[in-house]
């Protein structure tokens, strides 16, 4: 671990402008991710802010859903009861992540903002384009099982590897920021980014932006959803292939659905034009199959996880399944439903 | 004889320890320190080949006032030159590595550099400030490519007994046997990853007397192994390992974090500590690779006729690491002709270590996989056709048995399991989703007998101290020690204070092997008898003594009396006797080992007979263990509570090694790229479901002295091969290769090794 100054943050404002006028700075929140790449000296702030003094603990209602303040840990937000009533597959997906205690550390602009699990990342003797610009890339080749089978590059094949996010993906949240320029609103779906030739830039937060809440809006499926994960053991493991699925249905057909693959790609994966096969269809499994066949139609494997295509199109098929039967998978019951 | 609420041994007693464990005073080797004492942090190698070109400390010197050290390869203090010197007891033959010898890089992970400074922060980040540049050679770390490269070890590992030679005609049986079946078996690097880190600290005494607090599984191997490299005199030298945070056998051999921290401090002068880091387990031991063929043949029967089993197993470019594999497959069943091969080829990586079960684990999931294939093909229940097969003496050694109770684990386990419910055809039991598969295994381990020395000491007024170099790894010595000592001199078990895990302490073997309990076991009862003949030739100085006449046999002490067995109001209190020799106490040593007498006609092997449930959602390719019952014959069973944590370890263990843990080494570069617990992955407890622990009654005089057999390693056993007999039975697909991961199930490659 490299030595680092340390300032613990009193406004919003104060936080800003420390990361703005220092480009080594970082965020700390709950730590869980940062502390650890600190240790691998893959982060090396000179100066570390401290944001956990900032007012953004809360979960407040708004007209439309909530506004989750930046700070609210996962446990908090996986079992605040609106939440759960109202967008219980964000609930479900949080749950299904790390464990207990991580979860009460872990916060919810430090989830969405955490770097990928790539072994090669983590291991500073290695090439990584996203550690190193322009070192090169030392997974392509090597040990591939939790990497990417959508929308690498040739620079990156990193995923992302989140679970509360693929959910948020699912549900169109908005990410609120705020930076030197002032605040903005950014789509869920913009809010990460595919690697193409700078993967060093996770997401499309500006120097000097913090994330201040994330913003749930509208209708969510109280019954018609399921996040389904699929990982190296029953608990404690980051998905190999995950899917957070969304289903509006009436009169037995599809009128909305949204899907979010997690474990295959830079960022939570959705296809708006594939989700829009599945409206105004019966939720069969020939419409599954095609669906599942059109999301993964640019799917590659790397070696090491060329399974992982054939397990994200049962994934998405047993997810479908799930969802229209309106029998989410339980995240503690370890047979999949 | 004693009545049974008066019996200490056999009884479920809580560890005496566990106080002290739970409440955090039980310090650990990491947890003695000193005011103003030093620090280490090693630099590991980032490469498994090749050479150092240069070592750049300076920044890290001008960063760190507070480093009073940093060697290299090019600094090292001196250490003894003989290869001897170098090996421990345990240590397989060959060059024993050798911390900064020279510029050579033999493995990933290798330290080095190490940095020693005031704090231990200070010295961590200034290892991390340290740059080292290599002369990168390309390294060999695939086994799969180096099959042709096998070797048979031209010098045996001391207590690893080679492949019996073959016995019958093997090749031919196998050509005229009515059923045949042969596969491939591979299996991954597994590490022990012991909840305790590897960790040494060496308290510098006035006097230049070290007191050495080490992780390790023999206080005594290590304290030789020091004086030895160091060449200081062993009364120059304490070494403590009064607890032990887990091992499973990578505490045997002496780590590098002792050789370090021990330099440093004579170096220095000064009390030194050095802890490593989690990655850094990854390096210094596992269970090594290995690539299994094995050939069944049997009669219509199903009765064996040929049994081939060879092996190529890892081990480094320097030692010649022996464990045994294939010699289970000529004595776990009746077969006549039997081929057995052994072999090694090298690879760029560390020196494979012992991990519980060493070998068995390993060579039992490819035998007890065939068996299973077998008995599909002779289409006959797997327990069956094991029980067909049945051997009652050891055909490698043509030797008798102290005891075999593995039919009883056959039907108790096979009733606590519920087997005669089984649908024979695979894919023929489901539920929801899920394909429901249950496949059994049997598992074997030789009961050993180590030399041990114990001292037992019991005052007057009834206090009894228990004191050995044996080790307490977290398996439960210190409790079923003081139940040994309380049942031979009829104090409560509470009330016996057990002193181990010190190199002053009487002379015990390393603690490995399941021998423990029942060789310092046997020496402390031994110690016991001792006490009571020495009580006995008090009284009989009194001629009007009720015990005049009586052997020590016939005498047994009771409520601090010194009793006639047969006539119990017979007797005289010990406090009298001891008064009137004018003793306050009496101290007697006991020793056990190996009867070579008995060695000669008798071979002695704990049991097992495992039976798993899984549930596969095949269309997911996901597998869950959802009920095991192990059903164990380890001869007297000393402490049920403790028995049984060993056997559900062992079993958690096996379910790793089925379904989860492997190193995965990016053989470009050699390096293994999961060395953390986020991405190498143990069971959670999820992965954990019913785990129903059987022990049978099995009476065993010759064992050991005290009818003990031992469990440490046993639990492992057959439980890799039970899982992925499950697997087939649920699923119709023979996977031989573990672990077996969502991908392997999901894969179409059947009856082949990947
Ligand atoms: C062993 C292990 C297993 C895990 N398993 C899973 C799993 O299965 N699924 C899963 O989803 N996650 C898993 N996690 C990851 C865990 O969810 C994240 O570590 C956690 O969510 C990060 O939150 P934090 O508050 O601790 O972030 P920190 O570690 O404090 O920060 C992480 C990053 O986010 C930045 N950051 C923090 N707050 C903000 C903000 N407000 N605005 C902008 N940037 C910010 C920091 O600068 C830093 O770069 C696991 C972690 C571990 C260690
Ligand atoms: S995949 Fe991305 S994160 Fe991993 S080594 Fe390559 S560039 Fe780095």
């Amino acid at each position: 671990m490299k030595r680092f100054d340390y300032l613990k943050a009193a406004s919003i404002r104060e936080a800003v402008s420390a990361l703005a006028g220092d480009p080594k700075a970082r965020m700390i929140a709950g730590g869980t991710n940062l502390v650890d790449l600190m240790k691998y000296d893959v982060e090396a702030p000179g100066l570390l802010v401290d944001i956990n003094g900032l007012d953004l603990k809360r979960i407040e209602e708004t007209e439309t859903g909530y506004r989750i303040g930046a700070l609210v840990t996962n446990s908090d937000l996986a079992y605040h009861p609106g939440v759960v009533r109202r967008f219980p597959l964000l609930a479900s997906a949080i749950l299904a992540g790390a464990s207990p205690q991580l979860r009460n550390a872990a916060t919810t602009g430090g989830n969405i903002n955490q770097r990928t699990r790539c072994y090669y990342f983590y291991d500073p003797a290695t090439r990584c384009n996203k550690r190193q610009p322009g070192s090169g890339c030392d997974a392509i080749g090597g040990v591939t099982r939790i990497h990417a089978i959508l929308g690498a590059s040739e620079a990156c094949i990193a995923t992302h590897p989140s679970d509360m996010c693929v959910a948020l993906a699912a549900l169109d949240a908005v990410v609120e920021v705020e930076g030197p320029e002032g605040r903005r609103d950014i789509a869920f779906l913009d809010y990460h980014r595919l690697p193409g030739d700078t993967p060093e830039r996770d997401n499309t937060l500006r120097h000097g932006e913090i994330v201040t809440a994330i913003r749930l809006e509208g209708e969510a499926a109280a019954r018609h959803h399921t996040y389904l994960k699929l990982r190296d053991r029953l608990s404690y493991a980051f998905a190999l292939v995950s899917a957070a699925v969304d289903l509006k249905i009436e009169n037995g057909k599809i009128s909305r659905a949204r899907v979010a693959l997690g474990g295959v790609a830079h960022k939570p994966w959705r296809d708006l034009d594939a989700e829009g096969m599945l409206v105004g269809r019966e939720p069969s499994a020939e419409a599954t199959d095609a669906f599942a066949a059109r999301l993964l139609a640019g799917a590659k494997g790397q070696g090491g996880n060329d399974f992982k295509i054939t397990l994200a199109e049962r994934v998405i098929r047993r997810a479908l399944r799930q969802a229209a039967a309106g029998t989410p998978q339980i995240q503690h019951e370890k047979a999949i439903a | 004889m004693l009545t049974n609420e008066r019996r200490q041994v056999g009884r479920a007693m809580p560890r005496i320890d566990a106080p002290l464990k739970v409440t955090g005073r039980a310090a650990y080797a990491a947890e003695h320190s000193e005011p103003d004492m030093l620090h280490g942090a090693a630099v590991s190698a980032t490469i498994a080949r090749g050479r150092i070109l240069e070592i750049d400390s300076r920044a890290a010197k001008a960063a760190f006032p507070g480093i009073a050290a940093i060697y290299t390869h090019e600094n090292r203090p001196n250490a003894a030159w003989l290869d001897r010197s170098w090996q421990d007891e345990t240590a397989p033959p060959g060059h024993t590595y050798r911390p900064l010898q020279n510029d050579r890089v033999l493995f990933d992970g290798q330290p080095v550099a190490f940095v020693v400074a005031d704090s231990f922060e200070n010295a961590r980040d200034a290892a991390a400030m340290i740059t080292v540049r290599y002369e990168v050679e390309t390294p060999e770390t695939d086994l799969t490519t180096k099959l042709a490269e096998r070797y048979v070890p031209p010098k045996k590992r001391s207590g690893i007994s080679p492949p019996p030679d073959p016995r019958g005609q093997p090749e031919e049986a196998f050509k005229e046997a009515h059923f045949r079946i042969s596969g491939d078996y591979l299996i991954e690097n597994e590490h022990h990853n012991p909840m305790e880190l590897f960790a040494t600290t060496v308290l510098y005494g006035a006097d230049g007397v070290l007191a050495i607090h080490d992780k390790t599984q023999g206080s005594q191997n290590v304290q030789k192994f020091v004086c030895n490299v160091f060449s200081l005199s062993q009364d120059k030298v304490n070494v403590i390992n009064a607890y032990v945070g887990g091992a499973f056998g990578s505490g045997l051999r002496p780590r590098h974090q002792l050789f370090f921290a021990v330099m440093a401090s004579l170096d220095l002068k000064r009390s030194v500590k050095f802890e490593i880091a989690r990655s850094d387990m990854f390096y210094l031991s596992y269970r090594p690779a290995m690539y299994q063929t094995v050939s069944l043949g049997a009669d219509a029967q199903g009765r064996l006729t040929a049994v081939l089993h060879d092996t190529v197993q890892v081990t480094s470019r320097y030692e010649d690491y022996q464990e045994v594999v294939v010699n289970w497959s000529g004595l776990a069943y009746r077969c006549d002709n039997v081929a057995l091969t052994y072999a090694l080829t090298k690879l760029d990586a560390a020196t494979p270590g012992d991990m519980r079960a060493p070998g068995a684990a390993s060579g039992l999931f490819a035998l007890e996989s065939a068996m299973d294939e077998l008995s599909y093909e002779v289409g006959i229940d797997p327990l069956e056709l094991r029980r067909r097969n049945f051997v009652h003496f050891d055909q490698n050694e043509n030797k008798q048995l102290t005891s075999k109770a593995l039919r009883a684990c056959y039907r108790e386990g096979a009733a606590r399991f519920g087997w005669e419910r089984r649908q024979a055809k695979p894919r023929s039991m489901h539920e929801g989703h899920e394909l429901i598969g249950w496949g059994m295994a049997t598992g074997i381990w030789e009961a050993q007998l180590q030399s041990a020395k114990a001292r037992v000491r019991m005052s007057a007024n009834g206090q009894v101290i228990v004191q050995a170099a044996a080790s307490d790894i977290g398996t439960g010595t210190y409790t079923i020690l003081a139940q040994i000592a309380a049942e031979a001199l009829d104090v409560p078990a509470e009330d016996v204070s057990v002193q181990i895990g010190q190199s002053d302490l009487p002379e015990t073997s390393v603690e490995g092997g399941s021998w423990t309990a029942a060789s310092s076991g046997s020496a402390v009862d031994a110690a016991c008898l001792a006490i009571r003949q020495r009580l006995l030739d008090m009284a009989q100085k009194d001629d009007a003594s009720p015990l005049k006449d009586a052997t020590v046999e016939e005498v047994v002490i009771r409520d601090g009396h010194l009793r006639l067995d047969t006539d119990p109001r017979a007797g005289v209190a010990i406090s009298e006797l001891m008064a009137r020799a004018g003793e306050t106490a009496i101290e007697e040593e006991g020793k056990a080992g190996p009867d070579a007498k008995q060695m000669k006609s008798f071979a002695s092997y704990t049991h097992s007979a495992v039976f798993v449930e899984v549930r596969v959602d095949e269309e997911l390719g996901l597998a869950r263990v959802t009920r095991v019952v192990s059903a164990v014959a380890a001869g007297r069973i000393l402490n049920p509570k403790t028995a049984r944590s060993q056997i559900l370890g062992g079993v958690v263990m096996g379910l790793g090694m089925a379904l989860h843990e492997e190193s995965m080494i990016d053989h470009r570069s050699g390096r293994i790229m999961n060395h953390n617990l986020a991405e190498y992955h143990v069971p959670a407890h999820a992965d954990i479901q019913d785990i129903d622990v059987h022990f049978v009654q099995e009476f065993d005089d010759k064992a050991s002295p005290i009818g003990v057999k031992g469990l440490g390693e046993i639990g492992v056993c057959g439980v890799a091969a039970a899982v992925a007999n499950a697997i087939f039975h649920a699923t119709g697909k023979r996977i031989r290769h573990l672990p077996i991961t969502i991908d392997k199930i999901l894969g179409e490659t059947v009856g082949k090794a990947a």
